[in-house]
């Protein structure tokens, strides 16, 4: 269980974070979605201790994660796994190091961890590549290779930061399916940010609306998307009409 | 006059700021490095990536400084008729100075320009984030192989530097100038002292160990793209440079203490 309290976090006179509330039950899959600049990929690096924030706490299985030492920290992180935006993948190692990564670090056998890394690869509809590179393929290939990777030490939370942007919308589905199998075969708890709302009505069981810092509104995906939120309501359709103005455009 | 003071103000807090990151880096380095477990694998590859392929152009940077060094301290010393030191000249300069400084250089142009693009790059795509996010500490992983390998292999490529560069200035002296061979090794040899030797090859590694902390200091803390990784790139070289020429001369002043 994840419970975010009063997140507040600041760079100089900026304000990002100004008192996020959350909580991600066992097993559920949440979705954060919120425009570009309202906070969406510092929150998702407080809950994995990337970013410590000015105020408030994130409880990770009753642990307040943001009070611990490095070295506590690197245990609580074995509990995670995260997808990111540009996949993220170390481009001096080979497709299947970077899928065992983790488990060539805790002292696996190459061998072994090769095998793993092999059916990790599998699970996310990936055969014959592990020996590539990571710049010989495509974003597709490479956000579900950051998958595997994610997965390999099997984690109990698994986090996506952007999981569909940047790829194509019929790849962007086969990413969506992968994030449902994950859950269900894993039985993961998962957490996504994201801005595509497509995405967020197939993945979750409920969504959240950030704006400005703040949850605005929780809900399931058919209670977000029957909202009488102004807000959540403009952010949703995709209109430029509406509560939500946008800096230096008049609407 | 206000606005003057303000940006002199602003600047010296902002390398105020850099300098105590880097030391904050420098002794996190230090403690990562003493904690187990080790990165042996990492740390070879570095020594390959630093080291090895830095042979190449340390080994022409000093055969010709030492040959240029002959060549002017011998049509120089000509005038008062002192020219038969030339070999002096040119061992007590490449083992006390030029090898030492020069391969600094070389190796800050070359691998630590490398180091801070890696390093930015893996930042600025995330694979710093990610690194953390398996577990992995990135400073220990990424920075110690660098920093170890680097205070270690500057020293052997100074060994090289400073005997290319006593065989180019035999070179230029014996061949051209047709100076006797034994004369110029004589003079080479007889007023070498170890601790010229060693001197130089102290201040390499300490030249070693700041171009990896300057250089991974940039790269780790990359902001803001490409761009941020061509500034970063840029300023570790810059900054390196510095770094070695400025270190040079207290070192030197303190070693001839």
């Amino acid at each position: 269980m994840i419970e975010i309290r009063d997140l507040h976090k600041s760079f100089g006179s900026h304000q990002v974070l100004r008192g996020v509330d959350l909580l991600v039950e066992d097993g559920q899959s949440m979705v954060v979605i919120g425009g570009s600049g309202s906070g969406k990929s510092v929150l998702m690096k407080h809950i994995i201790g990337l970013l410590k924030p000015d105020k408030g706490s994130v409880l990770v299985d009753g642990t307040d994660i943001t009070r611990l030492d490095a070295k506590h920290l690197y245990e609580v992180r074995k509990k995670f796994g995260m997808l990111f935006q540009g996949a993220a993948l170390f481009d001096s190692m080979a497709v299947w190091e970077n899928v065992s990564f983790a488990l060539l670090r805790s002292g696996m056998r190459a061998s072994e961890a090769r095998q793993v890394a092999i059916e990790k690869l599998r699970l996310v509809g990936l055969t014959g590549i592990e020996d590539l590179m990571p710049s010989e393929l495509s974003g597709g290939m490479r956000k579900r290779v950051g998958l595997a990777r994610a997965i390999a030490h099997q984690p109990q939370i698994l986090l996506y930061d952007e999981p569909t942007t940047g790829i194509d919308p019929i790849m962007g589905d086969v990413i969506n399916d992968l994030i449902i199998k994950m859950r269900e075969d894993l039985l993961v708890t998962s957490v996504a940010i994201t801005h595509d709302m497509h995405s967020a009505y197939k993945i979750a069981d409920r969504i959240a609306f950030l704006y400005e810092g703040r949850i605005v509104e929780t809900g399931t995906p058919e209670g977000i998307r029957n909202t009488t939120n102004p807000l959540t309501k403009q952010f949703i359709t995709g209109s430029s009409q509406g509560p939500i103005k946008i800096e230096g455009i008049n609407a | 006059m206000t606005r003057f003071i303000e940006a002199l103000g602003s600047r010296i807090i902002r390398f105020t700021a850099v300098m105590g990151s880097m030391l904050l880096l420098f002794a996190e380095t230090l403690k990562e490095l003493l904690l187990p477990p080790y990165e042996i694998k990492n740390t070879f590859k570095q020594v390959m990536e630093i080291g090895v392929k830095s042979v190449p152009v340390v080994a022409i940077t000093a055969v010709f400084t030492g040959m240029v060094l002959a060549l002017q301290t011998f049509t120089g010393f000509k005038r008062f008729g002192a020219e038969a030191l030339v070999g002096t000249v040119v061992s007590l300069s490449m083992t006390r100075e030029m090898g030492p400084v020069l391969t600094g250089l070389v190796v800050a142009g070359r691998a630590g320009a490398a180091m801070a693009a890696e390093l930015g790059t893996m930042r600025v795509t995330e694979q710093i984030d990610a690194l953390e996010t398996l577990a992995t500490n990135p400073v220990k992983y990424l920075i110690v192989p660098r920093f170890v390998s680097s205070a270690i292999v500057l020293p052997s490529l100074t060994v090289i530097a400073d005997m290319l560069g006593i065989l180019g200035g035999y070179a230029i002296a014996v061949w051209l100038f047709g100076m006797s061979s034994a004369l110029y090794w004589h003079r080479a040899w007889n007023y070498l002292e170890l601790n010229d030797i060693f001197g130089g090859l102290a201040k390499s590694a300490f030249f070693g160990a700041g171009i990896a902390i300057v250089c991974c200091h940039r790269g780790f803390y990359t902001e803001g793209g490409a761009e941020g990784v061509g500034k970063a790139t840029t300023g570790a070289v810059v900054i390196s440079f510095m770094t070695i020429l400025i270190s040079d001369y207290f070192l030197t002043a303190w070693l001839l203490k």
